[in-house]
């Protein structure tokens, strides 16, 4: 057999990327086709109304709801603050001796003033709901009233897993290579809002160092299960993430436990080191995979923002590949022969496998299934 | 319409599953139909590709390349242009293509109530009860803005939501808001096919209308019994059959591409032949076993993402199938272990390994699965997590197999918060007589013995029972092949699909470890005879081949029965296997092992090497 299909993650130093940022709820889309916006820009925003806050006027002033009239301060649609005077009386002989005022408890605006019970209803104001651009790009399309698609030029990571949601911040390498891992004595306050990458494995008690230093994001090639269920509270049972509120994102590039960062993947983010970076830890393992994405936008020409092709990856001899199962999780080498025969691996199972060498010139076989092709 | 050998001569059959896309060649060969090549490739859900179709193509060019080999011929296709050639002329091409598909993977559901700890906990029990992962509740009183409900809507991309809320004559506001809620995030059915999301709603029966009004044009509403009807009653069962069967007839299958696959799948004529639910097919075959024996089946199949079981039992035949959506071996793996526990998964472990070493392993699957065990201590494990995931949906399927369906039990206040259950369980492992496997881990085991093992371990048959296996898992295959012509799917079925792995004698009762348990005297064909008192505690393993009996002269002691008629001696003519008799004498209701690791995990290696389950190498 002369090539065969594999499945792989993409790690690339340039991509045309698409997004699509929608509201929840339709509402005013606040840029045009063209227009170019930085990650952290509101593309589209909704506002919805506020808490109504029901307030006897009347009672509190001490005046029937009839009289109520001759005293108020204000009239449907006033925007007021908290303070604002709702109603006064003049005081004795409208000498403004023991005057009697009756301030809002809120800031907002007045719904309704009812003469018939006294009551007046204030609304608390609008609150936004509003869509950011997440990277810096184009807009390429508007969807009228829900949002856009913005299109931008980047380097792109797909992670394999990760958790929390979109963030934006600057890139900081903290380790010298991607076989390290992250000691809690690298962080400090120069990570504040930083995305920190980490090499081979960040535990519990550093993320919770990150956090409490305000760091945004961590990059990192493994993390062991049980750190992920002391942060989240839960045992994770099957891969759909990204909602939680842990204080920061964290996007895993290799798997759990301690496994290297890929050279390909630890490169790239280190060229970039001090670059501003997209990311979310978002993640659905099944039909329709969804994965964490880092994204590094680059400068770019409207002109270069072409669709991309769909490139395949092909196991054939020659190709370099990852090894993603034990034993040699994590180990690149290159495919040397693709035999068609079964072949009965350790396990005894009968499988196909592939042949390939190490950079040190050991050759070993394994199963097809256990790596993933990586662009060379 | 039925073809036989004059317009079928080749065939390619395909199961789309969650994980892997398995491809068989069935041929007409020397006057009889058989299956003569396999040929398997990662299914392709995911970006760049993202099309169920490309998953088949690996697999049929696997198929090709394998035919050519064997049959030394360069010349054979059975596709052109990345399309199957329908008929065969020649070499090239096939004379149909059928498929199976269970590629959408586990069942993932929103579900909502009014109040999130009455209304809202009963939709998660009968969500949980039709085996799916409950993403979120979303409740009137959950504190969350309702944009932010309509974010999360749209953001887990349910395949499914179940509603509830309000008793009969309760509150409609409350209801008719949630619905509100839910046709404004416009939920759309995650992989963008031509079918609209399903939305049972299963709340205050004077809602309906509304409800109806709300929704009924953006979503395919069912409506049910209300699940809730007062607070102290609750009423799952049909909501969560109604779950159970839109699950498995119209949202399993779904996976990118699949309209494109519909297209692919004709008969000779080159009419469409529809793609079978892979439940749906196995169910077909089990039916068919136990008509054509006149016998009680429980067959099981366990895939990447589900694990689907199937019964026959009762003299009238009830036939029931489950999906447990939320177990299996890749996909749904770490779901495995948060529902069974790593104590659970690790009794079936013969040798020590780091907990925190094994909870990683199972994560790598879950973010990897198309991977499989190269090392042999890592098979062993998976075959543990197997077992788990076998009897957990065991569990599930007893329950649903009951003898009243749907009928409404009263719940006092206290009780309201415990998993409701509803009749009795058909279930009865003492008249079973065969217990069938199926599916990667147990078809695919490198030892057959490894699949008996499995099977005894996870499902305890009590009694006399048979066990057989799906030879390379093609019995979705034969399935939906069957509906062009059931002369090929049975004759492929009875000469390369089912596997007779032997049979296992399992006195049930509770022993003492040591003691006398079961005197058995057995004659095999081949003139030798087998006699032996066993002791409580252990497993004997008879070779004895497939086709043959023997014939056993067993006594059961110190308050063991062997039979549903509770007989102590039996007269019995055993079948033979592949792998042969089981004695186990390890008991039954209760099946018990000890808790300490330095006494279980000697008697683990014992079994395992009476068995021959694995090398000694992992045994030592």
């Amino acid at each position: 057999m002369g090539q065969a299909y594999s499945a792989g993650l993409t790690v690339t130093d340039s991509i045309i990327l698409r997004k699509e940022r929608i509201l929840p709820l339709k509402g005013s889309v606040l840029v045009k086709k063209g227009d170019k916006v930085k990650a952290e820009d509101v593309v589209a925003e909704t506002l919805l109304p506020g808490k109504v806050v029901p307030f006897n006027l009347a009672n509190k002033l001490g005046v029937t709801p009839a009289q109520l009239v001759n005293f108020i301060q204000i009239k449907p649609g006033d925007k007021i603050t908290k303070d604002t005077i709702l109603a006064q009386t003049k005081g004795l002989f409208g000498l403004g001796f023991l005057k009697n005022e009756v301030r809002s408890p809120i800031e907002g605006e007045v719904e309704s003033i009812s003469s018939i019970t006294g009551q007046v209803l204030l609304r608390e104001p609008r609150i936004p709901v509003q869509v950011k651009a997440f990277i810096d790009g184009v807009v390429d399309e508007v969807v009228p009233a829900e949002g856009v698609i913005i299109q931008n030029k980047s380097a792109y990571i797909q992670g394999i897993f990760g958790i929390g949601d979109e963030t934006t911040g600057i890139l900081k390498i903290l380790v010298s290579n991607p076989e390290e891992e992250l000691d809690a004595g690298k962080i400090d306050e120069s990570c504040r809002d930083k995305i920190i990458i980490a090499g081979s494995m960040v535990r519990y008690h550093v993320i919770d160092l990150a956090r409490k230093h305000g760091v945004k994001a961590i990059i990192t090639g493994g993390i062991d299960d049980q750190d992920i269920k002391k942060l989240l509270g839960y045992d994770i049972g099957v891969a759909i993430t990204g909602h939680e509120k842990v204080g920061l994102t964290i996007v895993c590039t290799e798997g759990f436990g301690k496994i290297n960062m890929a050279h390909k993947t630890f490169d790239l983010l280190k060229s970039f080191d001090g670059a501003k970076a997209s990311i979310h830890g978002r993640t659905q393992i099944r039909a329709g995979v969804i994965r964490p994405e880092i994204i590094i936008p680059l400068p770019f020409e409207e002109s270069e923002l072409k669709a991309p092709e769909v490139s395949v990856p092909y196991l054939e001899p020659g190709a370099l590949i990852r090894i993603i199962r034990q034993p040699n999780f994590g180990r690149i080498a290159k495919v040397t022969g693709l035999p068609e025969k079964l072949t009965k691996v350790e396990s005894e199972t009968l499988v196909r496998i592939l042949e390939a060498e190490f950079e040190d010139g050991t050759r070993f076989s394994i199963p097809r299934a256990n790596v993933e092709v990586i662009e060379s | 319409m039925q073809y036989d050998e004059k317009r079928l001569t080749r065939i390619v059959a395909t199961d789309c599953g969650s994980t892997t896309t398995k491809a068989i060649l069935i041929e007409w060969i020397d006057g009889e139909f058989r299956q003569t090549i396999r040929g398997e490739a990662p299914t392709t859900v995911e970006a760049p590709l993202n099309d169920v179709t490309k998953g088949v193509i690996n697999a049929t060019q696997e198929l090709e390349e394998l035919a050519r080999l064997k049959y030394n011929n360069p010349n054979i296709k059975f596709m052109e242009n990345g399309e199957f050639v329908i008929p065969r002329k020649g070499d090239i091409g096939v004379d149909a293509y059928v498929s199976t598909s269970s590629a959408g993977g586990g069942l993932q559901m929103m579900v909502t109530g009014v109040v999130a700890s009455m209304t809202g906990e009963s939709a998660e029990r009968a969500a949980l009860g039709a085996g799916a992962i409950v993403m979120d509740l979303i409740s009137s009183n959950d504190k969350r803005m309702n944009h932010e409900k309509i974010e999360r809507i749209r953001q887990l991309r349910p395949d499914m939501i179940l509603m509830a809320g309000g008793e009969d004559g309760g509150t409609i506001k409350h209801v008719v808001e949630m619905a509100e809620l839910v046709a404004g995030a416009d939920p759309k059915p995650r992989l963008g096919s031509a079918y609209k999301l399903p939305v049972i709603f299963a709340g205050n029966t004077d809602a309906q209308n509304d409800i109806r009004n709300t929704l009924g044009d953006k979503v395919d509403l069912i409506i049910t019994e209300n699940l809730r009807p007062k607070l102290e009653s609750e009423n799952l069962g049909p909501a969560r059959d109604k779950i159970h069967d839109i699950f498995m007839e119209h949202v399993m299958q779904q996976a990118p591409g699949y309209n494109k696959l519909m297209s692919w799948t004709l008969g000779p004529d080159r009419e469409q032949v529809p793609i079978m639910p892979t439940p749906a097919a196995v169910g077909n075959i089990i039916q068919a076993i136990a008509k054509d024996e006149n016998i009680e089946v429980v067959g099981v199949d366990i895939g990447g993402a589900t694990t689907d079981v199937f019964s026959v039992f009762t003299e009238e035949f009830v036939f029931n199938r489950t999906v447990s959506a939320n177990l299996g071996m890749s996909y749904s793996i770490s779901n495995v272990l948060a529902s069974a526990k790593l104590e659970n998964i690790l009794r079936w472990v013969p040798f020590d390994i780091d907990e925190s070493e094994l909870r990683n392993m199972i994560k790598n699957k879950m973010i990897r699965p198309t991977t499989i065990p190269a090392l042999l201590e890592e098979l062993v494990l998976e075959q543990a997590i197997a077992k788990e995931a076998l009897r957990l949906a065991f569990l599930q399927h007893r329950e649903f197999a009951v003898t009243l369906k749907g009928t409404q039990r009263q719940r006092d206040i206290s009780e309201a918060f415990s998993q409701s259950t509803s009749g009795n369980s058909i279930v009865n492992m003492m008249t079973l007589s065969l217990l069938v496997g199926s599916g990667g881990v147990l078809s695919h085991a490198p030892r057959r013995h490894q699949t008996v093992m499995m099977l005894i371990d996870a499902f305890l048959p009590e009694g006399i029972t048979r066990l057989a296996v799906d030879s390379i898992f093609m019995m979705p295959h034969l399935g939906v092949l069957s509906e062009i012509s059931v002369k090929a799917a049975t004759e492929v079925f009875k000469k390369d699909c089912l596997i007779y792995m032997g049979t296992c004698v399992a006195p049930v009762g509770k022993g003492k470890e040591g003691k006398l348990a079961l005197s058995a005297e057995i004659k095999l064909p081949d003139g030798s005879v087998f006699k032996e008192d066993i002791p409580y505690g252990e497993i004997r393993l008879i070779p004895c081949e497939v086709g043959k009996t023997a014939k056993a002269s067993l006594k059961a002691h110190g308050g063991l029965i062997l039979d549903k008629e509770k007989n102590r001696e039996l007269e019995v003519e055993l079948h033979g296997g592949l792998v042969g008799i089981v004695l186990d004498t390890r008991g039954r209701q209760p099946f018990v092992l000890p808790v300490e690791a330095s006494q279980r995990v000697p008697l683990l290696k014992k079994w395992m090497r009476e068995l021959k389950a694995y090398p000694e190498s992992i045994l030592v």
